[in-house]
């Protein structure tokens, strides 16, 4: 595990996790600057969630370091690593269908989060104010009084992109943010990213090209587990290897 | 349909309001409140309206259930071991007092109580001193409660032991307590229970007046419950609660820490059967370890979905319904009872997983408040009352 302090946002070194000796992860290293968005792609069971997974905690790793401000996060438990500042959405959308989508929105305000706080929340203006804020931004300021269980397939999408906003990280995880959604939606959404990123960085996990070639400025390459090539869209989609992947595939 | 009037919206919700959000669970409050304070008062006899009270007692126990069962979805199949912390601390706190020199001076031992002196005990154990206050017999009727069911849960819930693997846990608890209780005859009066339970600071609690009056307390101690119930569900904990139910690893990953939260509702809801199984002791004046076993613990979880395991208010009525056919039908064709009972749970499993509060909220309301022109094309309410 290394000491060294970096300028990165988040450093992830020599990453490994194995499930019962098969290895999902293998040696991993990426580096997210400050306000970077970094597009993951590759074929299905290459280890993408997997990844994200060690980042936020949901899997432990079973070697390497993973440096989010310099602060080591394969030791937290989850809780601890959403309040450093690090947002995780799911690839099948997760959100609580039985409330609304306000309520949605409020319970990921990052105030009050212990049994107390919870207990003596109060609804305040401030707190109407950013979450209007963030529902304006996810195209569902109309819908606040909606139950969640309503919305369209990629409204809950949206709904589980503004928790995240909602929390004010500085880190976003994306699995899969447009699976599932119209080419109109997959355009609002483009848009809702890059707005997104100016603020924080983003890493999002997307199988379809189009949309990572709407979005991306660097992508990462995963297959079997190792990164197999590095760069902007043009530069990886011309690499030997991926073609190689994806064709064989 | 940006509408201002709607709940969400509204900054500052005062105290009140949360507490009766919205017309239909003010007129369910009230409701309850004309059933159990006036209607059965005047319509039932002396021998009846204590049977409701006692029945009542168990209510408590399923208002818990609803808040953990239902809406955290901790299912806690021991919740008899709470109410007998509560009953057993209200029964030696009568126990001592109905056991002073002068009743007790033909015993070996005068002054302890008779069970202690049948098992050649000489002097009173060290645990049961604070009994000989009553303040302090409140007070462990609350804390004894919190502290049991945090340090019965707190690991298995950070180790995220939950489901069915707690609810048998939960349950094995319960059996515990009950060859403790067995076992240790001289220290808790074994399997015939605390007997002969007789004044409560001079006051004689087995008057027929004196039993009216426990009878109003327990109502009054059942909607001081409902309410603090209703704050809790109504407040942004009540709703991490529910969302946590359905969708664990989101709500984990919104930054909660769910052990203290689920320890949190597992301790209110043996608070609340604790308060109940004390209540129980002193409108029936015993206390036995039949009363708290598996099998009561069991029926406390049908009481509960028979009144709908999501309402609290559902599960005074569930515990108030089941208990009082039981008792009717046992009167009249005992051996019936049981297929009766099983029926029952079947109906509710299949039928109406909402209970009896579901039938009103899936299908009378719409009827009844098209009927009286109260709704203004709102939203399918939630079941929150
Ligand atoms: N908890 C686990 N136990 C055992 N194997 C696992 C576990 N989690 C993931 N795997 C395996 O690790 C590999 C990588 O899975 P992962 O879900 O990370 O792939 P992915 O790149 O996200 O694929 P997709 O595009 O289908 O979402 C798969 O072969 C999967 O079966
Ligand atoms: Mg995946």
């Amino acid at each position: 595990m290394s000491n060294t302090n970096t300028d990165f946002l988040l450093a992830i070194e020599d990453l490994t996790v194995s499930f019962d000796g098969f290895k999902a992860v293998d040696s991993f290293n990426l580096y997210i600057d400050k306000g970077e968005l970094r597009v993951i792609i590759g074929p299905n069971g290459a280890g993408k969630t997997t990844v994200l997974d060690m980042i936020c905690g949901k899997t432990k790793s079973t070697q390497g370091s993973i440096k989010f401000k310099n602060k080591e996060l394969t030791k937290l438990r989850e809780h601890k690593i959403v309040r450093a500042g690090v947002g995780r959405k799911f690839q099948t959308p997760s959100i609580y269908e039985n409330l609304t989508v306000f309520e949605n929105l409020e319970i990921s305000y990052p105030w009050g989060r212990t049994v107390i706080g919870s207990l003596m929340f109060k609804r305040d203006q401030k707190v109407l104010d950013s979450i209007h804020k963030v529902a304006e931004q996810i195209y569902l300021i109309d819908d606040l009084d909606k139950q969640a269980e309503f919305l369209s397939h990629g409204q809950k999408q949206w709904l589980e992109i503004g928790m995240l906003l909602v929390q004010k990280p500085e880190l976003i995880l994306l699995d899969e943010p447009v699976a599932g959604m119209s080419v109109k939606e997959r355009e609002a959404t483009a848009a809702l990213l890059n707005e997104i990123v100016r603020d924080r960085a983003v890493i999002i996990i997307e199988h379809d090209m189009d949309f990572v070639a709407q979005i991306a400025k660097k992508v990462t390459v995963l297959h079997m587990g190792k990164i197999i090539a590095e760069g902007t869209m043009d530069q990886v989609q011309n690499n030997e290897k991926v073609k190689e992947v994806y064709l064989g595939h | 349909m940006k509408s201002q009037s709607t709940p969400t919206l509204t900054p500052n919700e005062g105290f009140l309001d949360k507490l009766l959000s919205g017309r239909s669970s003010f007129l369910s409050y009230s409701l309850l409140a004309l059933i159990l304070v006036v209607i059965l008062p005047l319509t039932l006899s002396e021998f009846r309206l204590n049977m409701c009270g006692k029945y009542l007692c168990y209510s408590f126990c399923c208002i818990g259930l609803v808040l953990c069962w239902g809406h955290a979805g901790i299912l806690s199949l021991g919740q008899g071991l709470y109410f007998g912390l509560g009953g057993y601390s209200m029964a030696m706190f009568l126990k001592l007092e109905a056991s002073d020199l002068e009743s007790t001076k033909i015993q070996t031992t005068p002054g302890i109580p008779d069970f202690m002196d049948w098992n050649q005990l000489t002097e009173l154990p060290w645990f049961w001193q604070p009994y000989h206050s009553f303040t302090l017999t409140l007070l462990l009727i609350i804390i004894l409660p919190i502290l049991l069911a945090t340090l019965l849960s707190f690991f298995y819930f950070k180790g995220r032991v939950t489901g069915v693997v707690f609810a048998i846990l939960t349950q094995s608890m319960v059996a515990c307590a009950w060859y403790f209780i067995v076992g240790n005859q001289g220290f808790f009066g074994g399997i015939n229970g605390m007997t002969d339970l007789k004044t409560l600071n001079g006051w004689d609690i087995r008057e027929p007046s004196s039993q009216k009056i426990l009878y109003f307390i327990t109502v009054a101690c059942l909607f001081g419950c409902l309410f603090f119930s209703k704050w809790i569900l109504n407040s942004r904990l009540g709703r991490v609660l529910s969302a946590q139910r359905d969708k664990e690893e989101r709500v984990r990953f919104s930054g909660y820490d769910l052990t203290a939260f689920r320890v949190f509702i597992f301790a209110v809801a043996g608070v609340l059967a604790s308060i109940g199984g004390a209540l129980f002791t002193l409108q029936v004046g015993f206390m036995s370890p039949n009363l708290i076993g598996v099998v009561p613990s069991i029926d406390l979880i049908i009481y509960t979905a028979v009144g709908g395991r999501l309402c609290i208010v559902g599960a005074v009525y569930g515990s108030l319904l089941v208990n009082t056919a039981r008792t009717l039908f046992s009167e009249a064709y005992p051996t019936l009872w049981v297929f009766i009972y099983g029926a029952l749970f079947i109906i509710i499993v299949l039928a109406l997983p909402k209970g009896i509060a579901g039938i009103w909220s899936d299908h009378l309301r719409v009827r009844v408040r098209s009927l009286l022109k109260l709704d203004k094309k709102d939203k399918p309410e939630k079941l929150t009352t």
